[in-house]
């Protein structure tokens, strides 16, 4: 389970998170919308231990991530990430890609590494790239590519920082897809996102962020249908 | 009649002999000094890339001395000043250390350029895996910056090479002392420098054609 409470996160002089509270159960699918600069990613990153937190707690399986005794590196091993860009490393093939971590994080064998991506790389489609360097995948294989890094972890949460919004229109739906078969696994998962279609039909709960502030969270038949707060009505007449 | 004394003699196959010692001898000396001064610009790069203000206004201007001065002048200085602090230095040592610390200044800037050649996104999804700090550098901003100034890296071992001919001032015989020692006995400077050329050249274009096979190797 993820727990944070009271979250406040500063740019500098600029406050990007004010105060924010917010469960997230295990086997859960949130999903979190919001404008841009309303500090939806980085909530995620604030999760996973990349930016330093001035005021608040993330708790993830009880343990502190911004504490200074906590293993950060152990600690990310649960929370896969994929961000906007896919972030592919060049000078390794698909396979290498995903068996790089498992290997040199969690000391696996060369060849169970390998395994582990073999089935990692199947599970997201690719099973007919093993052998292909990113630079001649499309964006959404390369995306799907980064989802079978983060898995290979074998991470007990996923959070996808608007995993598709760097894509072509056409190759969105099939980053989408492999989300959607997560959930439908049973993944939980944290997802920044703009597919409005996606957080409405894969979600369990729907977040609104505005300005830093957690404006509104609920099921997304009350977000989409008959949302509470006025921003939130507001954004979603924009996006529709 | 008296006959003719002469000073000089022809060149022969043996000169072609200590022309080829000798560029071994350039071999050698490039070799050591490159791959010290490799290292040791890594080390450099990371700490200005790193350590901010403290290595800005430690290291950098050291760094810029190194690199502004002429190497013959430093090559000079350093032979004649270091026995005064207890350095006693052949010409070898002297030449290793001067063209060490001179390829450490000018991969240090390389190898700066290298890191930062690695975006701070690819950075966080590395760390997002759970690798550490060290292990995002060896695995990841390495093989990826490192490819980016591969061809700069090239460029700077081809230039301190041939620059380590300076080093004939202080009497090493390398290369190019080896040339001046044979003109002086011949009066054959075109055929001599000709050939000293071309030792250069032999010891360069393996380096240059391996380098830019490697290059189109990694673009595939």
């Amino acid at each position: 389970m993820i727990e944070i409470r009271g979250l406040e996160k500063y740019f500098g002089a600029l406050q990007v998170l004010k105060g924010i509270d917010l469960d997230v159960e295990k086997g859960e699918v949130l999903s979190v919308i919001g404008a841009s600069g309303s500090g939806k990613s980085t909530l995620l990153y604030c999760i996973n231990g990349l930016e330093p937190i001035q005021k608040g707690t993330v708790l993830v399986d009880g343990t502190d991530v911004h504490a200074k005794t906590t293993d950060i590196n152990k600690l990310r091993q649960k929370l896969g990430m994929v961000f906007q860009q896919w972030n592919s490393f060049p000078h390794l093939t698909a396979l290498e890609n995903v068996a790089l971590a498992p290997k040199i994080v969690k000391g696996k064998a060369k060849s169970e590494a390998r395994d582990i991506a073999e089935k990692q790389l199947r599970h997201v489609g690719l099973g007919d790239k093993l052998n292909v360097y990113p630079n001649n995948l499309s964006g959404g294989q390369q995306q799907r590519l980064a989802i079978a890094r983060a898995l290979a972890m074998e991470p007990e949460y996923m959070l996808f920082d608007e995993a598709t919004s760097a894509l072509d229109p056409e190759l969105v739906g099939e980053v989408l897809d492999t989300m959607r078969l997560l959930a439908e696994e049973g993944m939980t998962m944290i997802c920044v996102t703009h597919e409005m279609g996606f957080a409405r039909d894969v979600s369990d709960r729907v977040a609104y962020f505005h300005q830093g502030v957690m404006d509104e969270i609920g099921p997304p038949d009350q977000i989409f249908g008959d949302a509470k707060s006025e921003n939130t009505r507001k954004f979603l007449a924009n996006v529709r | 009649m008296q006959e003719t004394i002469s000073f000089f003699s022809g060149f022969t196959p043996n000169d072609l002999w200590f022309l080829g010692e000798a560029a071994l001898r350039t071999l050698w000396i490039s070799a050591l000094s490159i791959s010290i001064g490799t290292v040791l610009g890594c080390a450099f790069g990371w700490m200005l890339y790193e350590g901010k203000l403290a290595a800005t206004l430690t290291l950098a201007p050291v760094l810029d001395v190194f690199r502004s001065v002429p190497l013959i002048i430093q090559l000079v200085l350093f032979y004649n000043f270091a026995p005064i602090v207890g350095l006693d230095l052949d010409p070898f040592g002297s030449g290793v250390v001067i063209l060490t610390i001179y390829t450490s200044a000018l991969v240090a800037n390389v190898a700066r350029g290298g890191i930062e050649a690695v975006e701070r996104p690819m950075r966080r999804a590395a760390r997002s895996l759970g690798m550490s700090y060290w292990q995002d550098m060896r695995y990841v901003v390495l093989p990826i910056g490192g490819r980016a100034v591969f061809p700069a890296w090239v460029g700077v071992a081809l230039g301190v090479m041939k620059d380590s001919a300076l080093v004939s001032v202080l009497g090493y015989v390398e290369l190019l002392k080896a040339s001046q020692i044979l003109i002086t006995r011949t009066q054959e400077p075109f055929l001599i420098l000709t050939i000293a050329g071309a030792f250069y050249f032999a010891l360069s274009f393996p380096i240059s054609r391996y380098a830019a096979k490697l290059e189109k190797r990694w673009a595939q």
